[in-house]
C-alpha cells in the first residue's frame, strides 16, 4: 500500500467484490437489488479514481436510475408482493460454473497480457468534450447503431403495452 | 479545489507543515461538507417555518406565531419534537431497509448540493460534469423512495412509493432535456462555467432566460418539470393526502420522517439553484463584475444575490403548491410523456438550430452590438 489512493483503491474494491457477491448469493431480491446498488456506486468510485468522472455519473445514471429501478418495478409488481417468497432460486450449477470460469479465465488473461498495462500517472482532465466530440466523429456508427437499438426496444416496449382488443379503449388515454 | 484550499491552510499555519497533504485535503473536505450540510439543514428549517407563515397568508390564517417573535423559533422546537419522539418501526415491516430508505433519500438529496455555485469563489466543488452529476445522485432518491414504500409493508406506502417513483423516473427526461441549452450556450457541464457564460455587461439581459426564445421557454419547462420532480403540489401525487394517506412516508415517525422532510425542502432548493444558475445568471449581480470586486466583497455580493434568487423561486413554489389543485395520476404522466417530453426536444433543436447560425450570440448581445 503505497498511499491514500491505493487505500481508497482497495476500499472500493472491497465495497464492489463484496456487495457482488451479496447479490448473487442473497436469497431475497429486493436485498440482492440494494447489495446491487452498493456494487455499482462502488464501480462508480472506481471509475472517478481513474478520472473517468463522466463516466462515473453515467454509470449511476444509467444503471441506479434506470436498471436497478426497473429491476425494483419488475419485482413489485409481480403478484406475490405482500410475501417475502420473492427468491431467487440457484439452476444450472454446473454450465453456470462452467461459464464463469471461462469468463474469469479471458479476463484474468487480460488483465495480465502487457497490452493492458495502466498509465502510471493519472491526469484529472475533463473527459466530457473529448468523449463527446469521438461519438460525434470516430465512433458515430456504433453511436447511431445503439441509438437505434434502443429506439427498437422503445417501440417494442409501447407496442406490447398496448391492449390487444382495439375496442377497448385505454384508460391512461381518456378524458372523464 | 480542495488541495489548493489545503495547500493555502498549511501556508498560513506554520505549525500544520509535518502533516501530509492528502490528511489536509481530506479536513478542509470535511469542513467544506460541514458547512455546506449546516447551511443546508438551516435553510431547510426556515423553509417549513416560511412554508406554513405562507400557507397561513393564502388560507386567511395566522400561521406559526407562538414560539420565539413571530413564531420564528417554530422550526427549533419542530426539529427537537422530532429527535424526541419515539422511533415506531411497523412490526411486519422490514427492519433493515425501512432504516435504510431514508438515508438513501437524505444522501441523494443533500449531496447535490456539492456542486451548487453559491457565489464566485463559494461552491464546495466545482465538478466539471456539474449539471450530470445531479441528475445522476438523484437516482438514489428513487431507490429510497421505492424501498421506503416497499419495507413499510403498507399498501398506501407502496402505492405512494411506486407512483413517485414512476414520476421521478418520468420527469427526469425533461428536466435534463430543459437544461441542455443552458449547457450548449456555455459549452460545459460545469456549474460555475455556465454561470460565467451569462457574464458581461448586458445586466440582467446577459442571462441565458433572454438569450433567445427557446431558452425563455426552457426555463419555464424546466421550472414544470422540476417542480414535479420534486413531488411537490399540483404534482403531489405521491403523498396525495385524500387517496394515499401521505404516500411513501406514512409509517415513518420521528427523525426517519424529518429526514424525508428534510430532503423534499432539499430538492426545492437544488431545483431553484439550478434554475438560477442556468437561466437566471446565477451569482452575477447586476451591472457590476463580482469577480472584479475585492475576494471578500465579490464572494458577499454574489452569494446574496444568488441565494435572493434562489430563494425567490422556493417561494415560487409554496405560492404555487397553496394555489393550485393535484394533478390526476394518468394527467401526469400524460402531461411528461406527450407534451413535456416533446417540446423540450424541439427547443433542444431550437437552440442548437440558433447557436449554430448566429454563431453563439443571443439577442441582447446582437442588439447590443447594432449600437456598438
Amino acid at each position: 500500500m503505497k498511499g491514500p489512493v491505493d487505500l481508497v483503491f482497495y476500499v472500493l474494491a472491497a465495497v464492489t467484490v463484496g456487495s457482488a457477491i451479496l447479490v448473487a448469493t442473497l436469497p431475497n431480491i429486493i436485498y440482492a437489488a440494494v447489495a446491487l446498488l452498493f456494487a455499482f456506486f462502488g464501480v462508480a468510485g472506481l471509475y472517478i479514481l481513474v478520472s473517468a468522472d463522466f463516466l462515473a455519473a453515467t454509470q449511476v445514471l444509467v444503471y441506479v436510475g434506470g436498471i436497478l429501478v426497473l429491476i425494483m418495478f419488475a419485482v413489485f409488481l409481480s403478484s406475490r408482493i405482500s410475501s417475502v417468497e420473492l427468491s431467487n432460486p440457484v439452476h444450472f450449477r454446473l454450465p453456470a460454473a462452467a461459464i464463469c470460469l471461462a469468463l474469469f479465465g479471458v479476463l484474468a488473461h487480460t488483465a495480465v497480457s502487457p497490452a493492458f498495462i495502466p498509465k502510471p500517472q493519472v491526469t484529472y482532465q475533463p473527459t466530457t468534450a473529448e468523449i463527446g466530440e469521438l461519438l460525434m466523429t470516430r465512433y458515430l456508427l456504433p453511436f447511431e447503431v445503439a441509438s437505434v437499438l434502443l429506439l427498437a426496444a422503445l417501440i417494442g416496449a409501447a407496442l406490447l403495452s398496448r391492449p390487444d382488443r382495439p375496442d377497448i379503449p385505454r384508460p391512461d388515454m381518456e378524458e372523464p | 479545489m480542495m488541495e489548493s484550499l489545503a495547500v493555502s491552510l498549511v501556508n498560513a499555519v506554520p505549525a500544520l507543515s509535518g502533516v501530509p497533504l492528502w490528511t489536509m485535503t481530506l479536513l478542509v473536505m470535511v469542513v467544506v461538507a460541514a458547512v455546506v450540510l449546516t447551511f443546508a439543514l438551516l435553510y431547510a428549517g426556515l423553509a417549513t417555518y416560511v412554508e406554513r407563515k405562507v400557507a397561513g397568508d393564502i388560507q386567511a390564517r395566522i400561521g406559526p406565531n407562538r414560539v420565539g417573535p413571530l413564531g420564528l423559533l417554530q422550526f427549533l422546537a419542530d426539529g427537537i419534537k422530532l429527535l424526541l419522539k419515539e422511533d415506531i418501526i411497523p412490526a411486519k415491516a422490514d427492519r433493515f431497509l425501512f432504516a435504510l430508505a431514508p438515508y438513501l433519500v437524505f444522501i441523494g438529496s443533500f449531496a447535490a448540493f456539492v456542486v451548487v455555485p453559491f457565489g464566485v469563489g463559494l461552491i464546495a466543488s466545482d465538478l466539471n460534469i456539474g449539471v450530470y452529476y445531479v441528475m445522476a445522485i438523484s437516482s438514489l432518491v428513487v431507490v429510497g423512495v421505492m424501498l421506503a414504500g416497499w419495507s413499510s409493508n403498507n399498501k398506501w406506502a407502496l402505492l405512494g412509493g411506486m407512483r413517485a417513483a414512476a414520476q421521478i423516473v418520468s420527469y427526469e427526461v425533461p428536466v435534463g432535456m430543459a437544461l441542455l441549452p443552458a449547457v450548449l450556450i456555455a459549452g460545459s457541464l460545469s456549474l460555475q462555467d455556465i454561470v460565467r457564460s451569462q457574464g458581461g455587461l448586458l445586466g440582467i439581459f446577459g442571462w441565458n432566460l433572454f438569450h433567445n426564445p427557446f431558452t425563455f421557454v426552457s426555463f419555464f419547462l424546466y421550472y414544470t418539470a422540476a417542480l414535479a420532480e420534486t413531488n411537490r403540489t399540483p404534482f403531489d401525487i405521491p403523498e396525495a393526502e385524500s387517496e394515499l394517506v401521505s404516500g411513501y412516508h406514512v409509517e415513518y415517525s420521528g427523525i426517519r420522517f424529518a429526514f424525508f422532510f428534510l430532503a423534499e425542502y432539499g430538492d426545492m432548493f437544488v431545483v431553484s439553484a439550478l434554475a438560477t444558475a442556468c437561466f437566471l445568471g446565477g451569482w452575477h449581480v447586476p451591472f457590476l463584475d463580482a469577480e472584479a470586486l475585492p475576494v471578500a466583497w465579490g464572494n458577499l455580493f454574489s452569494l446574496g444575490v444568488f441565494l435572493a434568487k434562489a430563494l425567490g423561486l422556493v417561494l415560487l413554489m409554496m405560492w404555487i403548491r397553496w394555489t393550485l389543485p393535484r394533478l390526476r395520476v394518468d394527467q401526469l404522466m400524460r402531461m411528461s410523456w406527450k407534451y413535456l417530453v416533446p417540446i423540450t426536444f424541439f427547443n433542444l433543436l431550437g437552440v442548437s438550430l440558433w447557436l449554430l447560425v448566429f454563431h453563439g450570440k443571443g439577442i441582447p448581445r446582437m442588439i447590443a452590438s447594432l449600437f456598438g
